[in-house]
């Protein structure tokens, strides 16, 4: 079925990255953005019990897994996913695919992964690559946040795909198993943009969605009355290098996402989206902008209370601004 | 964000990082397209504002094993970016078994086999687990 050669494009975030290139080995071009909105994989999310390396996690995406699987639903593509309990079986089932010709995407923690730069290198054990076969005892890799394929040596792609911790990647592979001509975008899309829509502003509790924004903005104003000026930044820091880390194509996603309503603008001759995309793209500025003051107020090490007040306005401003947005969105007439 | 904002500041954090992430950028024609940057100050100085405190944690700890306070395990453990939970589940032990390998008098009558296992979880030899904080090193 597959003897086309596999071919590498670099995205900037993994999973619609994966997403976007597996499909298009399979003759399914949609782009990143495309991928990342079919998929649903806006969302916002502040869990101040829920400590990561003891600072509180803020996330700016859905969770791990959900994008792949929406999309290949949405699209009528046929997925199998796998996971495993020994490293031996999860490595001989990659094998046993690979030597079909069939990229295969895997789960891992990039804490393992000797090809990333090690500034980035933590243990974070949901990050997507692809491993399109195997050569002199190496894997040959895919990681679409890498400009270019590399490889990886089998100890190394072992301890990635079983490393330990919170989520336990447990060796979680997943390939295309069959696509269908019977594709509508239109709907696909739709249910992408009701989905994000849902997710912001329906959830009742106040961690998820955009309620979460001002959960977190609440918390900023107060780091520097509650906690030591060392914790209050490091808390802040973490908040910056989740949005603009590597993989979220800038402003938390925000891009991405105004990327993916004007693509979906344009294929479905709809001037709203445009509109849409653009109030968005002036919003995720807004999100630059707080992380731009964030991180001079930490490199200056002033740590006082009016500066965290006003970052928190500016995060305010964000997340007044997500809700209008995300309300009209929800009220289009397909 | 405009293709020509896209910030092109050198992150100079670890040596040998040459990636060039892909960021979205719109261009004059309001058209989004995809963008390589170096790095952004902003995310920078978060990131290495991490490091900087992983760094000076390790000081700490490796100044508090040189002093016979502590064992090597802490040490290896924060280098490794592990916290205590994460290193029991790769140990295979108890939170509060590992805590107790931290007093020096303790990891030091382990068995053979559990300081190569602790040495295997960070991917260095026995010797230089069991060596580390010692005169010779």
């Amino acid at each position: 079925m597959s003897n086309t050669p596999y071919v590498h494009h670099q995205h900037a975030h993994c999973e619609s990255g994966v997403t976007s290139n597996l499909l298009a080995h399979e003759g399914i071009n949609i782009s990143e953005p495309m991928a990342f909105g079919i998929g649903a994989g806006l969302f916002f999310g502040h869990l101040p019990m829920l400590k990561v390396s003891g600072i509180p996690g803020t996330t700016y995406r859905t969770w791990p897994g959900a994008i792949f699987k929406r999309v290949a639903q949405r699209l009528n593509v046929t997925i199998h996913s796998e996971r495993f309990n020994s490293p031996d079986k999860a490595m001989q089932a990659l094998d046993a695919v690979l030597a079909t010709g069939k990229p295969v995407g895997i789960l891992g923690s990039v804490f393992y992964l000797p090809y990333l730069p090690e500034a980035f290198r933590f243990h974070f054990n949901a990050h997507n690559l692809v491993s399109y076969g195997k050569q002199d005892g190496e894997y040959l890799i895919s990681d679409p946040i890498m400009e270019d394929v590399t490889r990886i040596a089998p100890a190394d792609l072992i301890k990635s795909r079983f490393a330990k911790g919170v989520p336990e990647p447990k060796g979680f592979m997943y390939y295309v198993t069959s696509t269908s001509r019977d594709m509508d975008m239109a709907k696909a899309i739709q249910q992408g943009i009701r989905q994000t829509c849902f997710f912001m502003l329906s959830p009742p509790l106040p961690w998820f969605g955009n309620k979460a924004i001002f959960l977190l903005a609440n918390r900023i104003s107060e780091y520097p009355k509650k906690l030591e000026p060392r914790k209050a930044a490091l808390y802040l820091g973490n908040v910056v290098r989740m949005q603009e880390e590597i993989g979220t194509g800038g402003a938390g996603f925000r891009y991405i996402y105004a990327a993916f309503l004007q693509e979906a603008g344009q294929l479905l001759k709809r001037d709203d989206l445009l509109d849409f995309s653009a109030r968005l793209t002036a919003i995720g500025d807004d999100w630059r902008h707080f992380a731009y003051s964030a991180a001079r107020i930490l490199k200056a090490r002033q740590s006082d209370i009016v500066s965290y007040d006003e970052l928190s306005d500016l995060l305010r401003k964000c997340g007044a601004e997500e809700k209008e947005l995300f309300q009209k969105l929800r009220k289009l007439k397909w | 964000m405009n293709i020509n904002e896209v910030p092109q500041d050198p992150r100079n954090i670890k040596p040998g990082d040459k990636l060039k992430k892909l960021v979205y950028a719109v261009d004059k024609d309001g058209k989004y397209t995809g963008v390589n940057s170096v790095g952004w100050e902003a995310e920078n100085v978060v990131i290495k504002q991490a490091w900087d405190d992983i760094d000076e944690h390790l000081a700490e700890t490796e100044a508090k094993v040189k002093a016979g306070t502590l064992s090597p395990l802490p040490y290896f453990m924060q280098k490794n970016l592990m916290d205590l939970a994460l290193l029991a589940r790769y140990a295979g032990k108890w939170q509060w078994q590992v805590k107790r390998h931290f007093k020096p008098a303790v990891f030091n009558k382990l068995s053979p086999a559990m300081h190569d296992k602790y040495a295997q979880i960070f991917n260095i030899t026995t010797a230089e687990l069991t060596g580390f904080g010692k005169n010779n090193s």
